[in-house]
């Protein structure tokens, strides 16, 4: 359990936010081209990594819009938070 | 068995005031090969290596454990056994695990306290009541032992539920699968690490993998806090952390690792004779044989490998708990811990081999992995003797993911995850 800070409304509790997963996975641009193996990839396969993680986050018992977000899985530490497009800040 | 456990040693032991009992395994330094080595001692582990000894007469094995065995998710569990999947693998993997456990503690000569209880699997809705009758059909043609309770069944079997049609999510009836229970979580670790030693395998305990050393497309050993360790084949068996020794090799898994909590009570006198599993409200009880009420939360919706877990997911469970149990109002929560499962987009595990040889994965078992502990073990030790999966986790390998042959357990398995 932990505070987020939303980069639109500031800091709420966490229970107020939805977590969507590991953050620039890119959305193939050809999908009729991807083989099974790219699928896959880009579907199921995840980092899932110990440590400092990009991830994005859902204010959805807010203001619901999407953002990234820097954080260390290992201890819940949040780094940076920053908005969808922007490139993630140097930790 | 170097010291066999029976009424004539515990007898023996009483005498000396129980001071001279034989420790139950080694403490052993590394050697410098193995035939296998398998990561990760928890029950999975442990109960492979087992296996491996026992079945497929491989003896110069090493379970290398980054803390103590059991320390992990073995440890973490609410300890509940049943084996009613929907589909037609998952229903053979699990009743396969369930058959073992019904011998275990005669063939590990250790008392694993496996206690068919049975266990209650209630239906709040409509839905529910379709899904789970539907469940009771699927688990009956898999020979596997299922029957359907209406509300006042229910109520007769588990008296202490609130069965008023008044309530938020009233009770619309349940399944009831009696093979099913629980069992020593502590004790399997314990019973299978010694059955192990005693056939000769090394449990390197406080030794944590530090990467895989591999030429090309084989595997040639490990880098550990205790130096390197050769070997040709290596079962990765570690649970919530399986993504970091996967990563070391390059692999990714379609795994996230997220905590999930469990709470005790104070110990109280037997109430609750059975287990009570509730999807809708999630929420499920049983009781210790300590006393204490036993009482499994959701996991949190993100990743972290955190050991504790978030305190709205623990309030939403006992709030269900409170509807659904009245007589619990006043009970006091003693304990509360979080352990890190690994879960796959499908909610079923994998046992596999890997495209590299040598190398292969027991893994994404989430939120439901000690049941499966003697079937997972048996299972994967054939699959490393081998080099080839057994025919009951054939369907349960990485490239399901590619292929599209997913075994869906997410909405049929008994709690949502």
């Amino acid at each position: 359990m932990f505070l987020i800070n939303c980069p639109y409304c500031g800091e709420r509790d966490q229970s107020e936010f939805s977590a969507g997963g590991e953050a620039h996975i890119v959305r193939p641009k050809q999908p009729t081209e991807l083989s099974d193996d790219q699928w896959a990839e880009f579907l199921f396969m995840r980092k899932n990594i110990k440590g400092v993680q990009l991830e994005r986050w859902n204010h959805s018992h807010g203001c619901r819009k999407w953002f990234n977000m820097v954080r260390d899985t290992s201890n819940d530490k949040i780094h940076a938070v920053y908005k969808m497009g922007e490139k993630p800040p140097i930790k | 068995m170097k010291n066999k456990y029976s009424i004539f040693s515990l007898i023996k032991n009483a005498l000396s005031y129980h001071e001279n009992w034989q420790r139950a395994w080694r403490d052993p330094e590394p050697k410098k090969e193995y035939d296998v080595i398998i990561i990760g001692g928890g029950g999975h582990g442990l109960a492979t290596a087992f296996y491996l000894a026992k079945k497929h007469y491989i003896k110069n094995i090493a379970v290398v454990e980054k803390g103590w065995i059991g320390g992990g998710n073995t440890g973490r569990n609410t300890t509940i056994i049943r084996s009613n999947y929907l589909w037609d693998a998952s229903a053979g993997l699990y009743d396969h695990a369930l058959k073992i456990w019904e011998g275990l503690s005669q063939e590990l000569n250790y008392n694993v306290m496996f206690s068919q209880r049975g266990v209650m699997n209630l239906a709040h809705n409509l839905q529910d009541v379709r899904d789970l009758k539907r469940r009771t059909h699927a688990n009956r043609l898999n020979d596997i032992d299922a029957v359907w309770l209406n509300t006042e069944e229910v109520k007769k079997f588990c008296p202490i539920i609130n069965t008023s049609p008044n309530i938020r999510y009233p009770v619309l009836g349940g399944t009831l699968q009696r093979r099913a229970g629980t069992a020593r979580h502590d004790a399997v670790a314990w019973g299978y690490a010694r059955g192990a030693d005693a056939m000769g395998v090394d449990i390197i305990q406080n030794c944590e993998v530090k990467g895989i050393k591999r030429n090309g497309d084989t595997v040639e050993g490990i880098e550990t806090s205790k130096g390197f360790i050769k070997t040709k084949k290596i079962g990765v068996v570690a649970a919530g952390h399986s993504s970091v020794i996967a990563n070391m090799v390059d692999i990714k898994l379609p795994l996230e690792s997220k905590p999930l909590q469990a709470l005790v009570s104070e110990p109280v006198k037997p109430i609750i004779d059975t287990v009570v599993m509730s999807n809708a409200v999630h929420a499920y009880v049983s009781q210790s044989d300590k006393g204490e009420l036993v009482i499994g939360a959701g996991t949190d919706a993100y990743v972290s490998y955190t050991q504790r877990g978030s305190h709205d997911v623990v309030e939403g469970t006992l709030k269900a708990i409170l509807e659904l149990y009245p007589i619990f109002s006043r009970m006091k929560m003693l304990r509360q811990w979080g352990g890190i499962v690994d879960i796959c987009p499908d909610a079923s595990p994998i046992i596999s081999k890997t495209h590299i040889k040598g190398l292969y994965f027991n893994c994404g078992w989430g939120t439901g992995g000690f049941k499966a502990t003697p079937g997972s073990g048996d299972l994967f030790a054939h699959t490393i003797a081998n080099d080839e999966p057994h025919k009951l986790n054939a369907d349960f390998n990485i490239n399901r993911f590619v292929s599209g042959d997913l075994v869906d357990e997410h909405g049929a398995a008994a709690v949502a995850h």
